[in-house]
């Protein structure tokens, strides 16, 4: 990805960013800004491919004032915040118990063998990866997966294989807008 | 039809913006409240409904709301607790998603009560788009003078923000909530002090549900000891139950606290019966904390007496043979359902949620995974049941929060209850290497394998 090597120095957060940042800062009294840590790592990560990179993290901390180990501590704690680079698409699946009641295995089996990945793998092409992740709350629209910041539900093979053909052609909700 | 509290407007269209709300009665409390009441006033009119903590303890809110410490002088704040992760809950999400602008009506007058003047939302992070609902219902709030200076020229003035966490079940727990919200690692604090004395930024602070905090308008336009007529006993009012499993209608459904359990479950008012008319084989009627009971147990008490949705009869009979009401989150199981394989899976949830704080939750959870995983894929031997119910009693009451107990309580149960069942599973183990087992072969048709070697062995 190339991004690991580049210093916080050649990090640029877009003007629409910054103006985001200072308005969530803006939400907590004097002195506690670092409270919007949380809600700014979201924004910053869809900014950069979806993932947290060091560098993009030293940036953070920066912007916020903090220092580096306060943005690390975090950003490794919440699973949200991803380390590593992910596909485009990253599919995230729940698999606790009632989506598995409701075919959630097999769901995410049909949806390796089709992509040709495991769990936590990412297609060569960078497009797909599938992920399984803890409840997310839709047990009763089960099965179900989150992409970008959407919950697709109530899922089968045929909507699977629907979802990856939009995917495909770029065609699919992911960011909410502010 | 049952009577509804929350969901009365749920199906005029529109209902989600601010001007079909307000139409429809949208932000009276506030002006009742601010005009016409003291905060002490609608503290006592919480009291007096009996409205009790709706995301799991169900702990008196009026109650709650009182400790708050005046005696610092320190501002006090409120945060809602919108981080609903609890397996088998999605009710919270409902309700913000369809009914944004009574979180903010609600939030102001709760606010109002506690004489709070800077408050939180805090939703878990995945709901992103449900945060940009909340910010959207904040801004219009702010536009119509429902939150700022002066609120409505009764001299009130109140801020309220939506803030997020990012993937973390245990910033559920009020103490990891509060640290997430200072943007730390959700690690919860040692009580005391509570954070009614110490919470945000070390200032008083009370912490309630998403639901909790939506009762609050109708309890002030019509008057805590109306509420207090719905329900029985010191389970008033109405809850939301989120269905979710083996029965034909999941979603959201808003209950009285009083109806049978049976009704909840076979009614076409509610989930509709088993979804495809198989038998019932357990269920875990309050989140995936409480323990799971048996289908003899649920609609009957061990009593014989008929179970209803309350507090008091949901627990009746203690964890021996009872459950709790938890968050509603309830989850059934039909007979295709493998009970070890159930709790393997809520096991490894929590080893993935544990913080890892306390040593007895950190490693514990994941021995109680590991060992389930390997009763569950047929290598487990026979001392490995006396094994999980030893570490999960070392778990239990041995940890600053409680997602140690949430921890252990489903594994015990599921042991009790469902003890032939874990043996089964170790003495047959050619016969669950299929993750279907149970589709293919009911419990039903097999369990007779264990009980008869029991028979022979006596």
């Amino acid at each position: 990805m190339g991004l690991a090597e580049v210093t916080k120095e050649e990090i640029k957060f877009s003007d629409k960013l910054l103006a985001r940042i200072a308005v969530l800062k803006a939400h907590f009294p004097k002195g506690k800004h670092k409270s919007a840590l949380l809600t700014v790592l979201h924004e910053v990560q869809d900014e950069h491919n979806n993932w947290l990179s060091v560098p993009v993290m030293d940036k953070v901390a920066e912007v916020l004032g903090i220092l580096p180990i306060e943005v690390y501590e975090v950003a490794t704690f919440y699973t949200m915040y991803n380390q590593q680079p992910v596909g485009k698409y990253m599919f995230e699946f729940c698999r606790t118990s009632c989506c598995c009641l409701r075919g959630a295995e097999d769901l995410i089996e049909y949806t390796c063998n089709k992509l040709g990945v495991e769990e936590g793998q990412v297609t060569a092409d960078g497009l797909f990866s599938v992920k399984t992740t803890e409840c997310l709350g839709a047990c009763g629209y089960a099965p179900m997966l989150q992409l970008g910041d959407y919950y697709h539900e109530f899922l089968t093979p045929e909507k699977m294989d629907k979802l990856i053909d939009v995917c495909r052609v770029g065609n699919v909700e992911f960011y909410s807008k502010v | 039809m049952g009577k509804k509290i929350l969901l009365e407007h749920i199906n005029v269209p529109g209902i989600e913006t601010y001007e079909v709300f307000r139409k429809m009665g949208g932000y009276a409390s506030v002006e009742k409240a601010l005009k016409t009441k003291t905060p002490l006033e609608v503290v006592e009119e919480v009291k007096k409904s009996g409205l009790r903590g709706r995301g799991g303890a169900g702990f008196p809110t009026g109650l709650k709301w009182s400790f708050i410490d005046k005696k610092s002088g320190n501002p006090r704040q409120l945060v809602c607790n919108a981080d609903e992760s609890e397996p088998g809950t999605f009710k919270d999400r409902y309700l913000m998603e369809k009914l944004p602008h009574l979180l903010v009506e609600g939030m102001i007058v709760s606010s109002f009560a506690l004489e709070a003047h800077l408050s939180y939302i805090y939703i878990r992070g995945e709901y992103m788009w449900v945060f940009r609902i909340l910010e959207k219902a904040i801004k219009e709030a702010y536009a119509a003078g429902w939150l700022g200076k002066n609120i409505q020229g009764s001299g009130y003035d109140l801020d309220l923000h939506v803030t997020c966490g990012a993937g973390a079940y245990i910033c559920g727990e009020e103490t990891a909530l509060i640290e997430s919200l200072e943007g730390k690692r959700g690690n919860p604090r040692i009580k005391p002090p509570f954070p009614a004395v110490v919470g945000l930024y070390g200032n008083p602070t009370v912490v309630n549900n998403v639901e909790t905090i939506m009762d609050i308008p109708w309890i002030v336009n019509n008057g805590g000891e109306e509420f207090a007529k719905f329900g029985i006993g010191k389970s008033t009012g109405t809850k939301l139950i989120s269905a979710s499993g083996n029965i034909k209608k999941p979603g959201v459904y808003e209950i009285e606290l009083s109806i049978p359990v049976e009704e909840f479950v076979m009614s076409d008012e509610y989930c509709g019966g088993m979804q495809t008319d198989r038998p019932l084989k357990a269920c875990v009627p309050g989140g995936s904390s409480v323990p799971i009971l048996p289908a003899n147990l649920l609609f009957k008490t061990a009593k014989g007496e008929t179970r209803l949705m309350t507090y008091e009869s949901m627990s009746d009979g203690g964890f021996a043979t009872g459950s709790m009401i938890g968050s509603g989150g309830f989850i059934v199981y039909d007979d295709r359902a493998c009970i070890v394989r159930n709790t393997w899976n809520f096991a490894r949830f929590y080893h993935h949620e544990s913080c890892g704080q306390c040593s007895p939750c950190r490693e514990g959870t994941g021995w109680m995974e590991k060992v389930l995983w390997r009763i569950e894929h047929g290598f487990g031997n026979i001392e490995d049941i006396d094994l999980l119910w030893d570490i999960q009693r070392k778990i239990e009451g041995n940890t600053i929060c409680p997602l140690g107990d949430a921890a252990a309580w489903p594994v015990a149960a599921a042991i009790r209850h469902f003890r032939d069942e874990f043996e089964f599973h170790i003495r047959y183990p050619e016969k669950v290497k299929d993750r279907k087992h149970f589709e293919k072969e009911p419990w039903e048709q097999v369990k007779h394998l264990v009980k008869k070697e029991d028979a022979v062995l006596v």
